[in-house]
Formats: structure tokens, C-alpha cells, sequence
């Protein structure tokens, strides 16, 4: 009983050792506030996303149709909205996404 | 020791608590070096709750009979496996086994999350708080550290638990139930972030899919406990039990399909978290069905008290589900809507809807005698038949749909090239139908449909992997290109079979008794089955009688077989042992029983030739094997997920 008393209390006085290491670590931080993504990031992940959906749409467009699923008609009526979306998403995302703009403007 | 395993659990409880009071307060003030300690209690509790694992097993190993949980679940003549296993096989144990995958999954989850702060900010509290529940019960409800004066042996095992399956079925049942708590927490800290981008979906796709397969392969295995060790020739029994963890997995299964169209199209937020909360709250609902002892089971091995507080916890889940869902849908409004109704998308909101009408009105079967009881006083239940129609009624369409969606391109299909890609696939299923029609098999509607519908479906699988080959050069390189899908594909195969083993086994099986004398025979479906003898044998826990039956076809012997008893004098039982011969040429079964054994040695045998039904454990290898390509990280998407969170990058 007293070995068990003494080691629940070791392991308890471990416990709130490590919850309390932020405090700790930094007792006076610069600054407390827990990150918050701004509007702009908010607004860059939602065109990341968008840019994403539109190129992995694409090449889903591309395999479906090279597999047969896709009629040459359907592809080419499907093909020129996606590659506008993904090029206002890539456009939009400038400077980071200059290389795969061009890549989706040469593909063309 | 039963005194450190208490502290243990107790200081689990604090800490949780601790997690979930000041994460909330963190999450919700906006405060980091709080939210980051709530994060430590969480990882703390871990520790915490596998010190007090390592007790009870220990006391287990040791046969410690002070511990009235280690007294009543296990005797000195049980091999120490089976004994282990125990550890499991009662509430508090189980309870127990919950919290300590739960608060290791928190770790995990927590570990691999840890550059995204604002989101796990309320994940933690919403984890923290289902741990929280758990290791409330535990120290305060249903504790496996009670003790007593030790008896001189125990109460032993329950004789159908002695078995190998239960080694690890309810192992994997569990860290598939309680694994769906992870994107639950995910999806509920996205809503209270109101972070409806796809990083709760990123974050927790693995997740999902691991719970899912765990829970799918838990369910085979215990189909196959069931099979081998119940001795009445079935292995799926709509028992409640069961249907408690089918239901989860048909929600995750719904969910799985859904958060596709949410990826690539935007839609389905709503729906997306909808099926998250009640793969969760069927996962819990699940957990109290098996260990409340409401309901009439096999399985449940347990009655008590913890049945209310369960109750009172689910309606918490669902209410707080609910309420967050409703209060945040003007952020999870769609981006893009439905462009046609032939489409692959289309197939899939098919596909969810009767994946979940199907979860419904199993939920309705399994609660339909608590309501009754509640409601009039008298306990009415729904039986198989009820089962039966739906699975036939949502069971074959969705077979059918497996093969459709693959052949149907995103966005929108035309007549033209629908006809082209379903071709060949009709073109299989017709001649499969009209070949078993002819050999005499559309003596069951349901079967010859389950039979066509699979043809179909594998034709539809075999096209997509040969076309896929030629449109990139390799089946390597087409898998390593998209694993999910092609992972997924492997999956339906599996479910195929799954399907094929099913009908055979069950529409097409046969089944004889008789009471048979020392050299006596039996004929069925084409085999000869000889009595040849009893014999008894005392092993370490029980003892054994067998009879001795030669099985042969035609003029070959092709195996002998030993259905028995076991008496077990410890538990003061006895239990049916069945003995199997496994066809090669039928991939089928010679399934026999010995219902009875007189004292003058007659045999009252019972027979049961289950044609395919091995195929029905073949689809669980295939079943892993796909879900493990599916799950096998692709180094391309993730350099693209890193980048596109960039300022926090996400462990997919």
C-alpha cells in the first residue's frame, strides 16, 4: 500500500510536471496568443484548395477520357472551363504558382 | 497494486478533465501556452492509463484472485493466452481497454498534429472529453481495481470465449469503434474553429480508413469465432451485438465515398459531418449494447448498471453534434452543385444513400425491442427475415452499384460512352446468369441475382485495371498513381466475394440429421459421412469427447472428422465442438455438428455442405491487402498537402 502511495505519487507529481512545461519554459512570452489564421491565409488555403480541386479535375478528365469514359465530345465541352478554373486559381495564387500557370497555359 | 492501478486511473481522469476544462478555455480565449499544456494532459493520460493496463494484466498473468475482476473472469486451469484475453472479456476490463486505445490514439493524433495549432486547440477538449466519459466510468462506476479476499480458484472463462479469435477480434472491434472518434473530434473542433476547409478531412482520411478496416476485418473475424466455435453451422446471425458494429462500419463506409465528392468537388460538407457523428455515435451505441446487457445476445457476456450512463452519453453526442452542425451550416454551404445524375459523383450519393437507409433499418431492428419494452411494457423483436429484406432490398443494389460507379466518368457521362463502357461488363453478367439458370441454379432469386450482380462487378473491376494499364504502361505504375482508388477497387473485389460466399453459403447450402449407431452412414449432397467411433480426452481446462467420422465422395475418402463436446468442470458447462473439412475442389465446407451424444454412443449428427463459403474469409485477405494500398502514403499528394498548408503543415 505504501510503495503504491509512494509511486501514484511520483507518477502524479511527473503528470503535472509535464502539463505545467509551457508555463515552465516561458514564464513571460512575448506573446500568449495562440496563431489565428488571418484573412489572407484563410483566403490563400481556400485558393489552394480551389486550385487543387481544378488540376486533380483535370486529370481526371484527362484519364477518363483516355480510358474511354469520357466521349470526345464531352471532353472537349468539360476540358475549357476546368483548365480556365485551375489557371484564375494558379493566377490568383502568383507569385508562388508562376510555374504551374505556365504549365497549365503550354498544355493548351 | 490494486491501489496504484486506481491512483493510475484516477490521475487519468484528472488529467483528461484537466484536457478538457483548459482546452476549451484555451481553444475558446485564444490562449497558446494553455491549449499546449491541455495537449501535455492529453499525452499524460496515456501513460497514465497503460500503467493501470499493465496492473490488471499482470494481475491477470498472475492470477491474482484478490482482484474480483481477475476472480471472476479467469481460473488456475486456463491456459495464460486465454487468460491475457480476459482482459477483454468482462466490462471493467473492456472499459478499460477502450480508454487505453482512446488516450494512445489522442497521443498519436496529437504527436502528428502538432504544427497545427488552431485546429487541435479544440480537438483536444472533444477528444478529452469522450476520454473523459470512459475514465469517469472506470473510477467511479464499473472500476476493474475492486478487490476481496482472494477465493482458492476462480469463476473461469466462458467456454465459447476459450478461442483463439478471441485473442483478437474484439482487440481489432475496438480500435475500429474507437478509432472513429479521432475524425469525429477532427470534424467537431473544425466546426467549433469554423475551419471548414479540408484540413480536418486531410488530417484524419488515415484515420478513418484504418478504423474501417479494423472494424471490418474485427466483424470477419468474429464471424469466423462464430463459425468455428458456436457450433450452429452460421456465422452472422443479425444478433444485435453484431449488427452494432455493422452499423458504424456501414456509416464509415458511407463517409469514406462522401468525403470524396467533398475533395474533389466541395460538396457534401454537411453531409460529410453528419456521417462522421453518427459513425461515432453508432461506435459508442455500439460499445453499450455490447456491454449494458440491454438487449438479448450471445455476446453480451455482462449485465449492469452502466447501461443508463451510456444512454446519457450518447444522447449528449448526439445532441452536441447536432446543435454544432445546425448552428455552423451557413459556413458549410457547397461550392458547386450536382452537374448531371449520371455521373460518378451521382453513383456515390446513391451509393451513401442506401448504405445508410440500409445502417437505419438495422438501427431500428436493434433498438426496435428497447422501444417496445419502453413504450408498452413487452419485449417484441425483429428476426432475420426482417434482415433478410433489406439486405436484399439495399444489399444487391449496392453490389450492382460497385460495378456502375467505376464505369461512370466525374462530372457527367453520355449515352455514347456509357454504352461503349458497360458493354462487356453486361455482357459477362448475362452469360453468368443464364449459365447458372441452366446448371439449376435460379432456385433462389436472391442468390442467382448476388451471383450476376458479382459478375458484373468483377468484369467492371478487371476493364478498369486493363484499361488503366494501357492508358499508362503499367499496373504499377496505375496503382502507384492513385492508390486510393485502385486500393479501393481491390476492396470491392473483396466485397465481391464477400457477396458470392455469402449467397453460396447460405442460399445454396444443404443440411441433414440423423441419429447414427457405431458404422452406420449418411448421405449428403453427394458426400458419405461414417460414424467410426467415440473417444475422450481430458485437456487443461476441459474434457474433450469426440466422435470419429470418415467423410468421402463417391468411392474416395477425402478426410475424418471429429465433432465432439467439451465439458468444462470449472464452469460447470458444456460446449458443441464442431469439426470441418475444407472442400478445395467447391471451396466450400463439410460443417459437422454432434447436437447429441447418448451414453449407449449414439451420434445425433448433424451436417450442413456450405458451398463457397471460404471465400468469405479469401475476401478478408484481399479486403486488407486493398485497404493497405489505399493507406499507403503517396510522397507526390504529400508534398502537395505540405504545400498548400504550408503555414502549418498537416500529418495526412
Amino acid at each position: 500500500m505504501t510503495l503504491a502511495l509512494v509511486l501514484g505519487g511520483v507518477l502524479a507529481l511527473a503528470a503535472v510536471a509535464f502539463v505545467a512545461r509551457p508555463f515552465l519554459r516561458e514564464p513571460a512570452p512575448a506573446s500568449d496568443r495562440l496563431d489565428e489564421p488571418g484573412e489572407p491565409e484563410r483566403r490563400r488555403l481556400a485558393l489552394a484548395e480551389e486550385r487543387d480541386h481544378a488540376l486533380a479535375a483535370l486529370k481526371e478528365l484527362e484519364f477518363d477520357h483516355r480510358t474511354g469514359k469520357v466521349s470526345d465530345e464531352d471532353y472537349r465541352s468539360l476540358v475549357g472551363p476546368l483548365r480556365r478554373r485551375a489557371a484564375e486559381a494558379l493566377r490568383s495564387l502568383e507569385p508562388r504558382a508562376e510555374g504551374r500557370h505556365e504549365r497549365v497555359r503550354s498544355s493548351r | 497494486m490494486p491501489a496504484l492501478g486506481r491512483a493510475a486511473l484516477l490521475l487519468s481522469f484528472g488529467l483528461v478533465l484537466y484536457a478538457l476544462v483548459a482546452g476549451s478555455y484555451a481553444a475558446w480565449r485564444r490562449r497558446r501556452r494553455l491549449a499546449l499544456s491541455a495537449q501535455n494532459a492529453l499525452l499524460a493520460s496515456f501513460l497514465t492509463t497503460a500503467i493501470a493496463a499493465g496492473i490488471l494484466w499482470a494481475a491477470l498473468a498472475r492470477r491474482d484472485f484478490s482482484f474480483v475482476y481477475v476472480s471472476q473472469h479467469i481460473s488456475h486451469s486456463l491456459p495464460l493466452g486465454y487468460a491475457l484475453s480476459a482482459f477483454w472479456g468482462g466490462q471493467e476490463g473492456s472499459l478499460l481497454l477502450w480508454l487505453l486505445i482512446l488516450s494512445g490514439y489522442a497521443a498519436l493524433a496529437v504527436w502528428l498534429n502538432r504544427g497545427t495549432r488552431e485546429l487541435m486547440a479544440w480537438v483536444v477538449p472533444v477528444l478529452a472529453g469522450v476520454a473523459g466519459f470512459f475514465a469517469f466510468m472506470l473510477c467511479f462506476v464499473s472500476s476493474p481495481f475492486d478487490t476481496a479476499p482472494a477465493p482458492a480458484d476462480g469463476a473461469g472463462m466462458v467456454p465459447s470465449l476459450q478461442n483463439p479469435y478471441m485473442l483478437a477480434h474484439p482487440p481489432l472491434l475496438y480500435l475500429g469503434y474507437v478509432g472513429l472518434t479521432i475524425p469525429f473530434a477532427f470534424a467537431m473542433g473544425a466546426l467549433l474553429s469554423r475551419r471548414t476547409d479540408e484540413r480536418w478531412i486531410v488530417a484524419t482520411r488515415r484515420w478513418t480508413l484504418t478504423a474501417w478496416t479494423f472494424l471490418g476485418v474485427g466483424q470477419l473475424l468474429g464471424a469466423h469465432w462464430a463459425y468455428v466455435e458456436i457450433g450452429w453451422g452460421g456465422y452472422y446471425a443479425w444478433d444485435p451485438v453484431e449488427n452494432a458494429a455493422l452499423m458504424p462500419w456501414l456509416a464509415a463506409t458511407a463517409f469514406l465515398h462522401s468525403v470524396m465528392i467533398q475533395e474533389k468537388r466541395g460538396m457534401l460538407k454537411v453531409w460529410n459531418m453528419v456521417l462522421v457523428a453518427l459513425a461515432f455515435c453508432l461506435s459508442i451505441f455500439g460499445t453499450f449494447l455490447t456491454r449494458s446487457g440491454v438487449v438479448s445476445s450471445i455476446h453480451s457476456f455482462s449485465q449492469s448498471p452502466i447501461g443508463g450512463w451510456f444512454l446519457g452519453f450518447i444522447v449528449v453526442c448526439v445532441v452536441f453534434s447536432v446543435a454544432l452542425i445546425y448552428l455552423r451550416l451557413p459556413i458549410l454551404r457547397a461550392r458547386t452543385k450536382l452537374e448531371s445524375l449520371v455521373s460518378r459523383e451521382a453513383t456515390f450519393l446513391y451509393n451513401n444513400l442506401l448504405l445508410v437507409a440500409f445502417c437505419l433499418t438495422i438501427l431500428w431492428g436493434v433498438t426496435y425491442p428497447l422501444l417496445t419494452q419502453a413504450l408498452r411494457g413487452e419485449t417484441r423483436s425483429v428476426s432475420k427475415p426482417y434482415y433478410d429484406f433489406f439486405l436484399h432490398s439495399f444489399g444487391l443494389p449496392l453490389l450492382l452499384l460497385m460495378g456502375i460507379g467505376p464505369l461512370v466518368a466525374w462530372r457527367r457521362a453520355s449515352v455514347r460512352a456509357l454504352s461503349r463502357m458497360f458493354l462487356i461488363p453486361f455482357g459477362v453478367a448475362a452469360a453468368t446468369g443464364v449459365a447458372l439458370v441452366a446448371a439449376g441454379f435460379g432456385s433462389s432469386p436472391p442468390g442467382l441475382l448476388a451471383y450476376t450482380f458479382s459478375a458484373f462487378v468483377l468484369a467492371s473491376i478487371v476493364l478498369e485495371f486493363v484499361r488503366g494499364r494501357r492508358a499508362t504502361g503499367s499496373v504499377v505504375r496505375l496503382i502507384g498513381r492513385n492508390r486510393r482508388r485502385y486500393g479501393g477497387y481491390l476492396v470491392h473485389a473483396a466485397i465481391v466475394l464477400l457477396a458470392i460466399g455469402i449467397a453460396g453459403s447460405s442460399s445454396y447450402q444443404t443440411v441433414r440429421e440423423h441419429a447414427l449407431r457405431q458404422g452406420q452412414s449418411m448421405e449428403i449432397a453427394g458426400y458419405t459421412l461414417t460414424y467410426n467411433g467415440l473417444g475422450s480426452k481430458q485437456e487443461a481446462n476441459a474434457l474433450a469427447t469426440r466422435a470419429t467420422v470418415d467423410v468421402s465422395r463417391g468411392h474416395s475418402h477425402v478426410a475424418t472428422l471429429h465433432p465432439g463436446k467439451n465439458t468444462y468442470p470449472v464452469e460447470k458447462t458444456t460446449s458443441n465442438e464442431v469439426s470441418i473439412y475444407h472442400d478445395p475442389r467447391n471451396l466450400g465446407d463439410v460443417f459437422l455438428i454432434a447436437d447429441q451424444i447418448d451414453p449407449n454412443g449414439t451420434l445425433y449428427l448433424k451436417a450442413l455442405v456450405k458451398p463457397l463459403v471460404n471465400l468469405i474469409w479469401a475476401a478478408g485477405f484481399l479486403f486488407v491487402f486493398g485497404a493497405l494500398v489505399a493507406l499507403w502514403p503517396d510522397a507526390v499528394e504529400q508534398r502537395r498537402l505540405a504545400e498548400r498548408y504550408a503555414s502549418g503543415a498537416v500529418a495526412a
